[in-house]
């Protein structure tokens, strides 16, 4: 009963994500870009753009910028949540690459960090008066949504452990439509649950940032529109006179 | 409606860190409107003359249609994480304390209403997402905060994912325009460009009063028949220029000094009527349609007049449009000369001039200006001068040195592309909004006070007819002279020496005394 009601959501979360984030990308990429608007100082190349995805992508430059707090706490949690979903694949792939093996150690230390990280942005959420005014409901909950993710697992990897061989038998036999007994856990069932939760809510939340960034045409665009004419969208007549 | 009601004294304000973040004073600006627009000004645009019965359902529609063709829009719909970083970017919120205007708060306006009626978390969990009916106080809340952006995009460089504040006022303004709730300034400002020509509605006969004016004036301070050709068929450039230059001050000095370097370089010009604007504020109210038929003005007249380049005079929103829109709106340009960049503005004219060596300055005639340079914001964080990264900072500072011995840059974080806007930017330059006008130059005007304590700044030089009008209106309320703010091209007439000039035969006199003298 339990072993099919959690193989059910996390199959039923997993289309949810993957349909959703799909249908989202599809959206973002056929919609048009009427004008160009690249924030200057922008590069002037595909090459030059791609250099400065990957540097808000992955050191958050223009964060780094703007606030050096938040991009502290924020870079922690991202890079740690990264690192935490890596050490997670050795309950999901068999035989178990040798980078998870790798990043393992590093791993169970980022849930700390990763919680630490989202402990620090939730208290500027609540102290720092500008930005207690922006934050709703649906920012407090996703906070604490991802803080149970974290404490449930830190639980079980410092406190009470649990059946690991029988979950990653349960996962494994999700992938291959063979279906194991999951542990009746609670500790177990409360982070699967969140995370199944987690997944449902990803394509319909702010989370949409994760692919939302890469087609933002103020950091996306290669700043050459007197090099090379640009036409972004269907235009009415007269255009081409 | 719109008059100035709070108690602001800039002079309590002037000194003091220009990024200070201010206690928030909820609802401080509120009441801060600018003129509806009257139906005459709303029809000439192809807008409804006043608020439709239907509004609430139309403007829906109209933001749904705005979100399918506008991926930015889109995209910026839902990636805000309400991280915080943009919460102290904009000079208004620094300059009012409203968290409204707050960057991230200001496009919620719009955010709240995309929720409700486009996504599913809005429709069916509202009070969890923030979402919100469209209702009359939302519109309000619209008119008065989206009127109170300059679409300087200082948040957008900051934002982790570029979420542009520019394109959700855009936005904003375009579906309120769409249900007849326009801004008078704007609107009125858009009908006149395509009646007379140019903003300020100057009919050909002034603008050719005033430009024999000039000539009269160049001529007898110079000695040299310096010329303003107004429609001249065959002219290899047509120079596109805001009115204000044919008008004002220090606009009009501006003007002189791009018509003595056109005149030394010795290629001929022309100016046209039929564009004797620079300035596109189709782009202000978010309109594609009317920024393309203001485009195409520019177009015509390059077409009629035969011109072989285009270049742009001192605007920074106009810059934006011709540098990044005018080709794909009014284009190709490919009936103009292709070995020069489409369009070229007018620093990087004379800067090419200079580095070539082809003009002369007496530095020593700018030594009264100890100068300081205002990045205006859409030069600085949405177009490019030259061909390296980062031209539009050095080529106008490259001017401004090669005319006058003493330059100083205000504080790094408050030039380049973290330069904050003048204050009455993007469609706000209008009396009525005074008092937010006055509060949104608060920042810059403390980051120049900085430089004229440490280095005895006197004047602020600029390259945008709005902020050159703003600064001179709201420079005296914090204490600076009216004419602390300069064009770059002033500084440049002021020092040039034409060939054969007055000048010219003085400077070269010194020059021969002084040789003489060792």
């Amino acid at each position: 009963m339990l072993t099919t009601a959690f193989a059910l959501s996390f199959y039923a979360a997993a289309l949810i994500l993957l349909s959703g984030i799909a249908y989202r990308i599809r959206l973002y990429a056929t919609t048009p870009a009427p004008l160009k608007i690249p924030t200057t100082p922008a590069p002037r190349t595909r090459s030059g753009v791609v250099a400065r995805m990957f540097r808000e992508v992955v050191f958050f430059q223009s964060l780094f910028n703007a606030n050096k707090w938040i991009w502290l706490f924020g870079w922690i949690f991202h890079v740690a949540l990264a690192l935490v979903v890596l050490r997670h694949l050795r309950y999901f792939l068999q035989p178990v690459p040798a980078f998870v093996a790798v990043v393992q150690p590093f791993g169970v230390l980022a849930g700390f960090a990763m919680v630490g990280g989202l402990l620090a942005l939730w208290a500027r959420r609540l102290f720092v008066p500008r930005i207690r005014y922006i934050s709703g409901p649906s920012d407090h909950l996703m906070l604490a949504l991802l803080v149970a993710i974290g404490v449930s697992g830190l639980a079980m990897t410092f406190g009470a452990h649990t059946d690991i061989v029988s979950v990653k038998a349960f996962f494994l036999g999700l992938i291959f439509f063979n279906w194991q007994p999951l542990p009746n856990d609670p500790l177990l069932l409360v982070h699967l649950g969140l995370v199944a939760a987690l997944m449902i809510i990803f394509p319909f939340s702010k989370l949409l940032h994760a692919p939302g960034v890469f087609f933002s045409p103020t950091r996306n665009q290669a700043d050459d529109s007197r090099e090379r004419r640009y036409v972004g969208a269907p235009r009415p007549r007269s255009n081409v006179v | 409606m719109g008059a100035a009601t709070s108690t602001f004294n800039p002079m309590e304000h002037l000194v003091g860190d220009p990024l200070e973040i201010p206690e928030l004073a909820y609802g401080a600006m509120a009441g801060s409107k600018p003129y509806v627009a009257a139906p005459g000004h709303q029809q000439a645009l192809g807008f409804p003359g006043e608020l439709v019965e239907n509004w609430q359902e139309k403007a829906i529609s109209r933001l749904g249609e705005l979100v399918d063709k506008s991926r930015a829009l889109r995209v910026y719909m839902d990636s805000c994480v309400k991280c915080g970083a943009c919460t102290d970017k904009c000079h208004y919120f620094l300059g009012t304390a409203d968290p409204k205007n707050m960057p991230v708060a200001r496009q919620d306006l719009l955010r709240k209403v995309y929720r409700r009626y486009f996504t599913w978390s809005g429709k069916y969990l509202p009070w969890l997402v923030g979402a919100e009916d469209l209702t009359k106080e939302v519109l309000d809340d619209w008119y008065s905060y989206f009127h109170q952006c300059s679409e300087c995009r200082r948040c957008s460089v900051y934002c982790p994912y570029g979420i542009d504040t520019a394109e959700v006022t855009m936005a904003g303004r375009d579906i309120m325009d769409t249900i007849g709730l326009g801004a008078k300034y704007s609107n009125e400002i858009i009908g006149k460009v395509f009646t007379v020509g140019n903003n300020l509605g100057l009919p050909v006969k002034a603008l050719k009063a005033t430009l024999a004016g000039l000539e009269d004036d160049i001529e007898e301070e110079t000695g040299v028949p310096v010329r303003l050709p107004l429609d001249e068929e065959g002219a290899d450039i047509l120079v596109v220029t805001p009115s204000a230059d044919f008008f004002a001050s220090p606009h009009m000095e501006g003007l002189i000094g791009y018509a003595k370097v056109l005149h030394e370089s010795g290629v001929s010009w022309t100016l046209s009527s039929h564009a004797s604007e620079a300035a596109n504020f189709g782009i202000f109210i978010g309109s594609e349609e009317n920024m393309r038929k203001v485009s195409m003005r520019i177009r015509e007249a390059a077409e009629s007049l035969r011109v072989k380049r285009l270049v742009f005079g001192e605007c920074g929103h106009a810059w934006r449009v011709a540098y990044s829109f005018l080709n794909t709106l009014a284009g190709p340009f490919d009936f103009l000369d292709q070995n020069y960049p489409i369009p070229q503005h007018i620093c990087e004219f004379t800067n090419d001039l200079i580095e070539r060596g082809k003009l002369r300055f007496d530095k020593s005639k700018n030594d009264a200006f100890r100068l300081t340079f205002h990045d205006s914001c859409n030069v600085a964080r949405a177009s490019r001068m030259g061909d390296d990264v980062g031209g539009q900072f050095t080529i106008p500072r490259a001017v401004l040195r090669a005319a006058c011995n003493h330059f100083y840059d205000m504080a790094a974080d408050t030039i380049h592309e973290n330069t904050l806007c003048c204050g009455g930017g993007g469609g706000l330059l209008t009396d009525e909004l005074m008092d937010l006008r006055v509060k949104g130059a608060q920042p810059r005007m403390r980051a120049l006070q900085r430089v004229v304590e440490d280095h005895g700044v006197t004047h602020m030089a600029a390259i945008c007819a709005i902020c050159k009008t703003q600064f001179s209106k709201i420079m005296p309320k914090y204490g600076f002279d009216m004419e602390s703010i300069v064009s770059v091209h002033q500084m440049v007439s002021n020092a040039i020496i034409l060939t054969g000039s007055l000048q010219a035969e003085e400077f070269d006199g010194r020059q021969t005394s002084a040789l003489l003298k060792v």
